[in-house]
This record gives C-alpha cells, structure tokens and sequence, in this order.
C-alpha cells in the first residue's frame, strides 16, 4: 500500500467529504474454529467473546502476563464457534504462536493472511457505494456489525467498521478477486484511492491508537485509557495487573493534546510540563480538518483537559494544550 | 520537473533569483515534490543577518520537517506571510507565490557555490535514478 496517491491532505478531505477506498490488505487475519467454554479463546483476549452476539465484531487486546499489549485486535463472531481474528501485519507471526501457545488442543486456528485481501471503503458517501455493489443488505449493518455478502459468486465479508471516524465498510475478500472489486470500486465516480498517509492522519483525529506506537508491550490497555475494552468479569492473561492498577493507578497514561499552531508535534518528541520532562509523544500530526497540530503521548502525572503543556525536541517548541479524544467531534460515523 | 533556467540553485534544493542586489529564495519544485503537501512553515525574521549555507527557515509537510539553509548571506528584506496561513502556496507555485523571502546578499562572489539550472537539472536526474 503506498504513503499516498495524489497527496495526502486531498486524499483526507477526500475521505471526510466523499469516498475513499484503502488498500489494506497487509493486515492479518486468523479463522478459529473452537468450542467456546473450553478453547481457552477467552482467557488470550481482553473482549468478552462468548457474549459476543453472532454477526458482530468487538475490539480488544491480547497482553502478556505483565499486562503489556501484544496486539490490539478485533473479533468477528462468524457462528457459534467460530470466529476470525483481525490483527496487525508486524505482530501476525507472535500473535499466531501466543495463540497457539494458549489455546486448548482440539481448536483448529487457521493463519488466512496470506489467501485474505482487505479494503477499506470509509467515508459519507460508503454506503450508497456499496450497496450498487453488494445490495440492499449493506444498509442493515448496525456499527460494528458484519454479515456475508458475494462478489461475482464469492463469498466475502464485510463489516460496518473502520479506523477513519466516518460512516465505512471493511471488506475481505480472496486475493483472488480483491483486484478487480478495486477496480470496480474505483470505476465509481465518487470513490478515490487513499494511501497509508491519510489513513495516519485519519484515525490520529479521532484518536485511535496505532500499534507501534500508541499502544505496546511497555503499557497496559488501562495506561492508554482503552480500559472500556476489558471485560473484568473473566479471567484474561494479564487480568491480576490490570485489577491491581485499577486500585493503585498506572505509572503512565494516554493524554491528548492540540496545539494552536501549524507546526506537527511528532513521534519521539518529549513533553514538558513547564521545565520538567513528563512523558514523550506517540503520534503527533498536522490535522488536515482542524488546522492546527495534534497528537498523544504518554504522561506522568495527571493533567486536566485545558492543562497547557510544552512539546519539544532540539530547538522546537510546541505549546499545546490538553483536549478530549476524539480531536473531531463530528463526523459521519 | 520545473526547474526555471534563470534562477540559481544549491544542493539542498533552495533556489534564488537575483535582482540587482536582491535575492529572492524559495525551495524548489522537486523538493516540495518530494516533502508531499507543506502544512507549516517557520520564515527568518526580517533584517535577520543570514550565512550562507546556514539554516534560515523550516518547512514541514504531513509527512516530515526539514530545514532551509541560506543559499547566500546577508540580510532579510521581506518574507513572505502568506506562507504561514498558506503553506500549500509552496507546493502550488514553488518559484513564485511560494517563494519565502527577499535578502539583500552581501558577497557577490559567494554565488559561485551556487548551481545554475542545467547543473541542478543533472542533480535531480542523478537522485531520481
């Protein structure tokens, strides 16, 4: 998937305006076919996956016994007892072997990466695309919701979800025909191809967190503030920290901020609470809609929204100030 | 690859058109290619006493920042303030309306260190293989 394609800031109005369609077929993907009550499945993930209704989809984590994140993941709930696993594309090859690690024998976990293509269609105007495309049906998908659909007689998925903040669609499909449903998509006028740089800048408005970077095996889901994504009323690897850090707090957490300039806080970049180094940005970019810099780090201490706060590396400074995620507060989705 | 022939160049990718005794100085088309959309651009201050190769201005663009040097020394006359609410200027109209600032250049003979447009042409070809 290339950085971009006719640039990155017209590529994310794009998105926000109209259609944008990602290719995003890196990321990887597990079947599980597995007996619910004695897999072991719901003791790897944070998300509770036997609640899960069938035909939804639920995002969590999978930790090491330290809490630490391994991956952040989402579920999809395809019968009884089965489910397909949506991971990262670096992590792929260790969530496989942690899976398989902690799964119970008898479960049959399948790695598709390799046969399973991904787009992404994101944007206001998704729906009335795909629905020339796929039918009436894709207008019945609640949000985080999945259900089957065929292309040309094969069988894909295609799930109300995304990481832009609009109203999309995630497809999969084989590779085998990922190709030319691209070229379908792209045939209409409305739809434009979107690169791994508007996606960045996409998802960082509304403040998703990236694997990588805003989320790893140095901090716990709770740390980044994603502890809506736990279900503590079962038993998960890392589950004993987390509750412990409930009662005593984290080390660190997940702020946002907003500057009132232009100029892009970035990765790495350190941030000062007056002359005292009290955390370091994870992600920090030009928002394209807001005008202004924006970004997440990792602090120290407890800060208010509205707390002023001072990014900097070598001679820079970035006065920003502590806001609520998301950074957008209106969007399609 | 707009590379203008009148205008001088430095391996960094600035350019300069000089007017008398007053240069003008942007980055070029191929190097505002290169940054992908600008977003934010921090100019010198005007009579800021500029050295040749020595850093005067910061362009970011979404995917990076990177520095400007002074393709000649001297002193600011004027920069150009549309940049700062309009950094797209430099990608739009890299030698005209995205240009950052005039100087006054104090040392006729520093523009030897200078390119002119068929060097700098052979440069960008050269990086480009």
């Amino acid at each position: 998937m290339p950085i971009q394609y006719q640039g990155i800031l017209a590529e994310h109005a794009h998105t926000r305006q109209a259609v944008s369609v990602f290719d995003i077929c890196h990321m990887g993907e597990f079947m599980l076919q597995a007996d619910p009550a004695i897999c072991g499945f719901d003791r790897v993930v944070t998300q509770n996956i036997i609640s899960m209704p069938l035909g939804s989809c639920r995002y969590g984590f999978i930790l090491n016994t330290q809490a630490g994140i391994l991956d952040d993941l989402i579920v999809y709930r395809i019968s009884q007892a089965s489910w397909m696993i949506v991971v990262n594309a670096a992590t792929t090859s260790d969530d496989l072997a942690h899976f398989n690690k902690n799964l119970s024998i008898g479960c049959s976990l399948e790695d598709v990466s390799s046969k399973m293509a991904k787009l992404d269609v994101q944007g206001p105007q998704s729906l009335d695309v795909l629905e020339k495309i796929f039918g009436d049906g894709i207008g019945r998908l609640n949000y985080y919701t999945f259900s089957e659909f065929a292309f040309q007689g094969q069988h894909c998925i295609i799930s109300r979800t995304g990481y832009t903040g609009e109203l999309g669609y995630e497809i999969y499909i084989t590779h085998d025909y990922v190709g030319k449903l691209w070229e379908l998509l792209l045939s209409d006028p409305r739809v434009k191809p979107a690169g791994l740089g508007a996606r960045d800048t996409l998802r960082l408005e509304m403040g998703y967190p990236l694997y990588g970077q805003d989320l790893d095996i140095s901090h716990t889901p709770l740390a980044a503030g994603m502890g809506k994504f736990v279900d503590f009323s079962k038993d998960f690897i890392g589950c004993d920290i987390l509750i412990k850090e409930q009662k005593d707090g984290t080390k660190e957490h997940l702020i946002y901020f907003q500057a009132d300039s232009r100029r892009a806080p970035r990765h790495g970049f350190s941030i000062f609470d007056q002359a005292r180094q009290v955390g370091v940005v994870t992600s920090g970019s030009f928002s394209p809609t807001l005008g202004v810099g924006i970004g997440m780090g990792y602090v120290t201490g407890s800060y208010n929204i509205g707390a002023p706060l001072l990014v900097k590396e070598a001679s820079v400074e970035i006065p920003v100030k502590v806001v609520k995620r998301p950074f957008l507060k209106s969007t399609s989705l | 690859m707009n590379i203008p022939k009148n205008n001088y160049y430095t391996k960094d990718h600035e350019w300069v058109r000089i007017d008398g005794k007053t240069a003008y100085v942007g980055i070029t088309d191929y190097a505002a290619h290169a940054l992908g959309d600008i977003t934010f651009v921090e100019l010198p201050k005007i009579n800021e006493a500029l050295k040749q190769s020595s850093h005067c201005a910061t362009v970011e663009s979404v995917k990076a920042a990177s520095d400007v040097y002074a393709p000649l020394s001297g002193k600011v006359l004027a920069v150009n303030v549309q940049l700062v609410t309009n950094p797209e200027l430099i990608n739009q109209s890299p030698y005209e309306q995205g240009y950052f600032f005039s100087m006054e250049f104090s040392n006729e003979k520093e523009k030897s260190a200078l390119m002119d447009a068929s060097s700098y042409q052979k440069l960008v070809e050269e990086i480009s293989k």
